[in-house]
């Protein structure tokens, strides 16, 4: 059994045991949980140092016979893309436990029930980014949202029910297209000598360009959805307002990195082609992303809002980066998937602490906030610095290489996209000084400081961000591999620069 | 000089054992006491499924599937349909036996002081079990029937017994017998259809079986007027059987106006046999005749899940809802038929089986939820469900889940191989007509799922019934079904691969 099986197998005995705990003892509850979810996460680093970065072939692979008639496995294996998201994935669950210990008390349900989803979630997301049978993806793909839509719409606040069904209703949408494509790309793979799900194989086929624009555009918009992407984002903010700051976390974090993830793994690797075709308007797409998402937060009222939408502006970034098809585009947006999901916790995490002790999320109802609770509102400084990209914090790395490495190829592509990054400073700025700065209103007064466990909670991830932002090299070696081997695969090569006599 | 035909009984041995019990059943209905009834009647019943089912089994093996003097061709399809449908009879018997849904006397008028003096003397007559037997029979002889005859035959068996059942419920037994009243006039004119069609096929090929059929289309080029009004004639027929759009209106009405037990083990049974006869008279009798009949019933297909899934959003009524449900599903599943290959043909019989298990345990869950005066079927009122019983509400959605292909759900497997199957036939535009007609149908599953956990009870007034023992046997082995065959699905799927043909 690989160690990626036993990875996903962990949460899911986690949720098995919780199941089984007494609903009153909500502390054993989490207590467990937690250490299950601590356990997946020692796992995942003792993975990640056995990884060979050398090699650029799938490692901890493990192939059984799911459904025979259609020649479906249950298939595994990571490459240096899905090692970092996986690893990501499981840092981050249990830093949302911690960091969110009490927040599963105010829903609909039971402490137990929203553990037991959080676990199930877990399995899915290490098992999402190890598939490599297509089948299996898209069956946790869809899967997966099950458990968001309860975890939404059963512990979240104030429209939670409507924004459940619109998060659900749009990723079912996408997700159904997509299953038109992926039985389109059976059925050919069936035609050119025996139907497989292998994503190796399935990367080999010859496919005509007409059907491959099409089988593209099932994929990609599924993805773009999910990603999410302009014009395919209005289901986020209004999820992102009514789940709980750990939900979020996770549902911004890790679920739609599935997307971005999705657009490489799957959309590039078989469509080439097509990729070409369509990289012109989806570039054009990431760049409205970036500048509309950017805008938007700046209207913003509400904190979590505006985490929505600088998310989506920081998804055009990503989206930009991998359309460009440049090494280093490439490597910054797989780079940034993972600084985003570490931004986006910290953000989210701080955000719902703020939003919890002063019982609004409105941003006017804050105001000196570093007067009453200094850590907590450095912490979100912090957050919101990584937002912007500041050097030093590794997201400035990731969005500073999609930006050279998309200048190569669109330059204007680039200089819009630059734009955002001043804007990301506005909505930023503007957030945090009217949060943390200026004067202390009374109603604030009364905000305690954090306390140890969420310290804990919140430590280990700016400490990532600044470890990364001055030594990104780890992950870029890892992911580099991966990178070059797409970019084989699609057939394109870095521009060489012009020299300029 | 006359000589007795060779039956072949082993072969029609499962038909022959379920008709004996029903026959048996008649009888227990006229002398047993009335006390004993009910539960003999259970026993006679149950134990002529395991029996047949044994019979079935064993007969699976027998190297010739001809019997009835090529009356009957008891072959791959024929046997999967026919064990699917006796799995189905067990687990709707099992709700039906809870015989709260049934009028005590149906004899009685509604609202006449005949009814009320059966009422105070706690009469419970159960002649809805040979029925529900009779129409077992026809069921299990239709997908097997290779002539017009048989078919025939085995159509009025099977429909006759349901139009009695569908008038029998204790409650709002008016809405019960216009919706009994409706499903006899409005099956009855089908049935003038299929028979007209069969008249103008014998016509225009001079014998009765399908096979003859075939035979006369590949001689003379298939494009003959009373070939093509046959067709379509028939095809009205077995189209109004499996529900589809334009011939679907009895649907809705049937399915709410019956006792819910019943509409279950309809929905399921009836939509088996029926596709499996379809299956039949295009895959084997048609066949050489394609040209003619696909984009007809491609057309139909595409409407029938379109109008299927619209419609079922504007429902109020959870069975009006579920009846629209299996008018979308029925759609889906006539994909198969112009798909016209084995894989389509496998596909079809996954999908029958499994959107048939899950049927009956929705519809049992139906049967539970209820107020003082019986089921309450309004969606609005369901509200809540899911504090009130989680478990119920989870089942529920379990197979609402499965209903709307979500992964990880029987219907998910479903779905998949039979799109696919559309697919690899060419017929695409079928495969993605499918699809989007499934993302529409996920909403109205959905939004009864919201009802059931996010929004809060409005009165107190519903309450779930705390159901007998065997409801709760065929709720759990459906619900397991479900389950399993998203997780698994190679379990029956690998014996619908190999049980996917048609012989002549």
């Amino acid at each position: 059994m690989s160690i990626l099986t036993s990875m996903q197998l962990l949460p899911l005995i986690g949720a098995l045991v919780v199941a089984i705990l007494p609903a009153s003892n909500a502390k054993l509850v989490k207590q467990v949980a937690f250490a299950f979810s601590l356990l997946v996460m020692l796992v995942a680093i003792v993975m990640a140092l056995s990884f060979d970065r050398n090699n650029s072939a799938l490692q901890f692979t493990e192939v059984r016979t799911w459904i025979s008639a259609f020649n479906i496995n249950y298939a595994v294996g990571i490459d240096g893309m899905a090692l970092v998201l996986i690893l990501m994935t499981a840092i981050l669950v249990p830093i949302v436990f911690l960091a969110g210990w009490n927040e599963s008390e105010n829903g609909r349900w039971n402490v137990k029930v929203f553990y037991i989803l959080l676990l199930i979630l877990e399995t899915m997301m290490i098992g999402v980014f190890s598939a490599t049978d297509v089948f299996l993806f898209y069956v946790i793909f869809e899967a997966m949202l099950i458990p968001v839509y309860f975890l939404i719409g059963g512990y979240g606040s104030g429209d939670r029910a409507a924004a459940a069904m619109k998060f659900l209703l749009y990723s079912l949408f996408g997700g159904l297209l997509m299953l038109a494509a992926v039985i389109g790309l059976y059925i050919i793979s069936t035609n050119q000598g025996g139907g497989t799900f292998d994503i190796a194989r399935l990367s080999e086929l010859t496919i005509d360009s007409t059907t491959q624009n099409w089988l593209f555009l099932g994929f990609f918009i599924a993805f773009a959805i999910k990603a999410p992407l302009w014009p395919f984002h209005t289901w986020l903010p209004t999820a992102a307002k009514s789940a709980t700051a750990g939900t979020s976390t996770l549902l911004l974090g890790v679920l739609d990195k599935v997307g971005t993830y999705g657009m490489i793994r799957f959309c590039m690797s078989f469509f080439p082609d097509a990729t070409k075709t369509f990289t012109p308007v989806i570039i054009t797409l990431a760049v409205i992303s970036i500048l509309y998402g950017a805008f938007l937060a700046i209207g913003q009222k509400d904190i979590n809002s505006l985490i929505a939408f600088t998310s989506i502006s920081h998804f055009g970034f990503i989206t930009l980066g991998i359309f460009a098809l440049t090494s280093q585009s490439l490597t910054g947006a797989i780079f940034y998937m993972v600084n985003h999901g570490f931004g986006t916790a910290a953000l989210f995490l701080t955000a719902g602490w703020m939003i919890k002790r002063r019982g609004s999320s409105q941003i006017a109802d804050f105001g000196g906030l570093q007067r009453v609770a200094p850590v907590l509102a450095w912490s979100f400084f912090i957050a919101g610095m990584s937002a912007l990209a500041l050097p030093g914090l590794s997201s400035f790395v990731s969005e500073f290489l999609v930006l050279l490495g998309s200048y190569a190829k669109y330059p204007v592509a680039a200089i819009l996209g630059t734009l955002g990054i001043i804007l990301a400073a506005l909505y930023v700025l503007l957030a945090v000084q009217r949060a943390i700065h200026g004067e202390t209103p009374a109603t604030s007064a009364g905000i305690s400081d954090l306390n140890l466990r969420e310290k804990i909670a919140i430590a280990p991830v700016i400490a990532i961000l600044v470890l990364l932002g001055f030594y990104p090299k780890p992950a870029l070696e890892v992911i580099n591999p991966t990178t070059q081997t797409i970019m084989t695969n699609v057939g394109v090569s870095d521009p060489i620069a012009k020299v300029v006599k | 000089m006359l000589t007795a035909p060779n039956l072949d009984y082993a072969l029609l041995a499962p038909i022959l054992v379920i008709l004996g019990a029903a026959l048996i059943g008649v009888l227990i209905e006229a002398f047993a006491k009335p006390a004993w009834r009910a539960r003999m009647q259970l026993i006679v019943a149950l134990g002529a499924i395991v029996v047949a089912f044994n019979f079935l089994v064993r007969v699976r093996n027998q190297g010739s599937s001809i019997a009835a003097v090529t009356s009957v061709s008891v072959d791959g399809a024929g046997m999967f349909l026919q064990g699917a449908i006796l799995i189905f009879a067990f687990l709707g018997i099992l709700v039906i036996a809870d015989q709260d849904n049934f009028v005590s006397q149906a004899s009685a008028l509604p609202g006449s002081a005949e009814e009320a003096a059966a009422i105070q003397a706690g009469k419970q007559q159960t002649e809805v079990f040979p029925l529900t037997l009779f129409a077992v029979a026809g069921m299990m002889l239709f997908p097997v029937a290779t002539d017009y005859i048989t078919l025939f035959v085995a159509l009025e068996v099977l429909s006759l017994p349901l139009y009695l059942m569908a008038g029998l419920s204790r409650r709002r037994r008016l809405l019960s017998q216009e919706a009994a009243l409706k499903y006899f006039l409005l099956g009855a004119y089908s049935s003038a259809f299929f028979l007209f069609g069969a008249a103008l096929l014998y016509g225009y090929s001079g014998t009765i079986s399908l096979n003859g059929l075939t035979d006369a289309i590949r001689g003379s080029g298939g494009n003959d007027v009373f070939l093509l009004l046959g067709i379509i004639f028939l095809s009205v027929g077995l189209l109004f059987k499996v529900g589809a759009v334009p011939f679907h209106s009895w649907t809705p009405d049937v399915y709410q106006g019956a006792p819910t037990p019943i509409t279950g083990f309809m929905a399921a049974a009836t939509k088996a046999a029926a596709f499996g006869a379809t299956l039949r008279i295009f895959y084997l009798g048609l066949d050489a005749a394609q040209t003619s009949w696909k984009p007809f019933i491609a057309v139909i297909s595409v409407i029938t899940m379109i109008v299927g899934s619209i419609a079922a959003i504007a429902q109020r009524d959870m069975k009006r809802m579920l009846a629209y449900s299996s008018i979308a599903h029925a759609g889906f599943i006539l994909t198969a038929v112009v798909s016209l290959n084995q894989n389509a043909l496998s596909a079809a019989l996954f999908y029958l089986f499994a959107y048939g298990v899950a049927t009956i345990g929705a519809f049992a869950i139906v049967t539970m939820v209820r107020d003082s005066a019986g089921e309450v079927s309004d969606v609005n009122r369901w509200v809540g469900l899911g504090k009130k019983s989680p478990l119920v509400a989870s089942v529920f959605s379990l197979f609402l889940l499965s209903f709307a292909g979500i992964p990880l759900t029987s219907g998910f497997v479903g779905k998949f191989s039979i799109f696919s199957a559309a697919y690899e036939s060419g017929n695409i535009f079928l495969a993605v007509a499918g699809v989007l007609s499934s993302a529409i149908a996920v909403f109205f599953y959905l939004r009864v799922i919201l009802m059931l956990f996010f929004a809060d009870a409005t009165n107190d007034s519903i309450s779930i019934v705390i159901p007998s023992i065997l409801t709760r046997i065929s709720i759990t082995i459906s619900a397991i079904f479900t389950i399993l065959l998203g997780i698994a699905p190679s379990l029956v799927f690998d014996i619908a691969q190999d049980f996917a043909y048609f012989l002549r």
